[in-house]
């Protein structure tokens, strides 16, 4: 069964001008995402992987290339390396800002933020403020914040690096399960195999800068995902796999 | 929520503490002065007493001249404030914003700081008389740079990231002022506030002092012609409160509108 696509990216090419004829951070890459897809990015460091993901979501032009969203401009929701919460704002004010952007009035916004607060768990802290958070808790509203407009696509980057390894990997399930919970398009960068493996239905490798294309593959392991799975042969083999890719 | 009680119920004796401890020191200074004369014996023109000085604030409060000039003053450093940190809140908000418009400006700005506002008072109020409106220019002039600067520098301080998260929103313009650069340049613009509002007072003061007919200033000015020493000193303890009251304005609007700021509540 072949989906139409909701995002297409055709031979992209960054340059960043500098001093002597432009950084080349990604160069001629060119995937499809299709609908309710969970696609990861992984690669080595400086490779042009944020630049990927800031392209998609709008924050960047392409050198060359296209890119195509089915549906005209997409909503996006975007979760950074570390939480970025607006610090002024309380936990429920900071999830409900891309309603507030959208013209909702605060008691509208406030309601329908209340069901992602449930979903992330964090009731009886919509009140602190990010200060008051830990690590883990600021990226679970960072996390909630990114879907609380219905976004049509998310885009992460790298979100769960700054987190500790048991935090982390509390985070990843949850996500998967939030991810199962919305049914929405998802493309994460990471520098985690493992994390990468587990989450998502298909992993992009790009080369050593100028990122392009090394391999696009396909995870064929059963959902839903329990923990245990990370010790099967067939995971490590596909760990294997993306490593020598990576390498 | 427990966890803001309890600093409360921390902080109020802490309060009470820091107002006896003030009480105490006020009490001691007058203690101390009044023992200078004791020993001293200095005539009442050079260092009055703190009662005659007691006295002197006595009729002057109900003869209403201390009112009236108190209040002439606080007008016009208020109004000055006001149009002062306005312009320069807009004007830093462009600068800011463009590279173009900064380097158009930014050495008109710089040579403007060259010159003391205090040596072109007198030119001020020659063109302008010696009403109120040249002592709000004074003092608007006075505020306008520390405002301007602390300005520009919160706007360039919004952190990059959090711009990101507005874009890939699709904040409009509006939007991210209102929602980002506003509340997160408001610490620094605060500041500048801070800083505008005492220098307000004494912009007030130099214009009063070249030329005036009314306000603390001038009144200082009277004090000192008829060798009315008291009458000066009342008139600078109102300065000193008049800029205390808007010290203590900026820093609870501060505390009120800066409440995130994880030092405030320690
Ligand atoms: N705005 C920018 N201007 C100039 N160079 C940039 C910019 N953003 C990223 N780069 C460069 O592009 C390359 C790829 O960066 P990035 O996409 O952040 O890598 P990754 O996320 O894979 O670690 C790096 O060499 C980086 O220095
Ligand atoms: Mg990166």
């Amino acid at each position: 069964m072949q989906k139409t696509p909701i995002l297409s990216v055709q031979q992209m090419d960054m340059i960043f001008p500098d001093d002597n004829g432009g950084l080349h951070a990604v160069e001629n890459i060119s995937f499809e995402v299709c609908p309710q897809e969970f696609v990861c990015v992984v690669g080595p460091s400086g490779c042009g992987k944020s630049t990927l993901l800031r392209v998609l979501a709008g924050l960047l032009t392409p050198t060359q290339g296209k890119i195509n969203f089915a549906g005209g401009t997409p909503r996006i929701g975007m979760v950074f390396q570390d939480s970025n919460l607006m610090p002024w704002r309380s936990v429920l004010k900071n999830i409900t800002l891309p309603l507030e952007l959208d013209g909702l009035d605060s008691a509208q916004a406030a309601l329908k933020a209340q069901d992602l607060i449930d979903l992330v768990g964090l009731q009886s802290f919509e009140e602190n403020l990010p200060r008051d958070l830990s690590g883990g808790m600021a990226h679970r509203v960072a996390l909630a914040r990114s879907l609380v407009h219905d976004p049509d696509i998310l885009l992460l980057d790298e979100p769960f690096a700054s987190l500790d390894a048991l935090t982390r990997d509390r985070m990843g399930t949850e996500l998967l399960r939030i991810w199962q919970a919305r049914q929405k398009t998802v493309i994460m960068v990471t520098h985690s195999i493992s994390e990468a493996l587990f989450l998502a239905d298909r992993v992009i490798v790009l080369t050593q800068r100028p990122g392009s294309l090394k391999l696009d593959m396909d995870v064929k392991l059963p959902r839903p995902r329990a923990e245990e799975m990370r010790y099967t042969s067939q995971f490590g083999e596909m760990a294997k796999k993306l490593k020598d890719a990576i390498e | 929520m427990d966890i803001h009680l309890v600093r409360k119920l921390k902080s109020s004796p802490r309060r009470a503490t820091q107002f006896w401890t003030a009480l105490l020191s006020l009490f001691l200074a007058l203690a101390g002065w009044q023992l200078l004369i004791q020993f001293t014996d200095l005539p009442a023109f050079i260092l009055p007493s703190p009662a005659d000085v007691g006295t002197r604030f006595a009729r002057a409060l109900t003869d209403g001249s201390l009112l009236r000039h108190t209040s002439v003053t606080l007008g016009e450093v208020l109004l000055g404030l006001l149009t002062g940190s306005t312009l320069a809140t807009v004007l830093g908000y462009l600068l800011a914003k463009s590279r173009l418009f900064e380097q158009l400006l930014a050495p008109y700005l710089v040579a403007s700081q060259a010159v003391p506002v205090v040596a072109i008072a007198p030119l001020l109020v020659i063109w302008f008389g010696p009403g109120i409106f040249s002592k709000v220019l004074i003092c608007a002039l006075i505020v306008f740079f520390p405002v301007l600067v602390n300005t520009i520098v919160g706007v360039r301080a919004v952190p990059n990231a959090l711009r990101d998260l507005m874009r890939s929103l699709r904040a409009t313009r509006w939007q991210t002022l209102r929602y980002l650069e506003i509340p997160a340049a408001l610490p620094v613009f605060l500041g500048g506030l801070r800083i505008g509002a005492a220098l307000s007072v004494i912009g007030a003061v130099v214009g009063e002092f070249v030329g005036a007919d009314r306000g603390l200033g001038f009144l200082i000015n009277v004090g000192r012609g008829q060798y009315d020493t008291a009458l000066v000193f009342v008139a600078i303890f109102a300065l000193v409160a008049l800029a205390l009251v808007l010290y203590g304005v900026v820093a609870w609007l501060e505390n009120y509108l800066l409440k995130w700021q994880a030092w405030r509540s320690q």
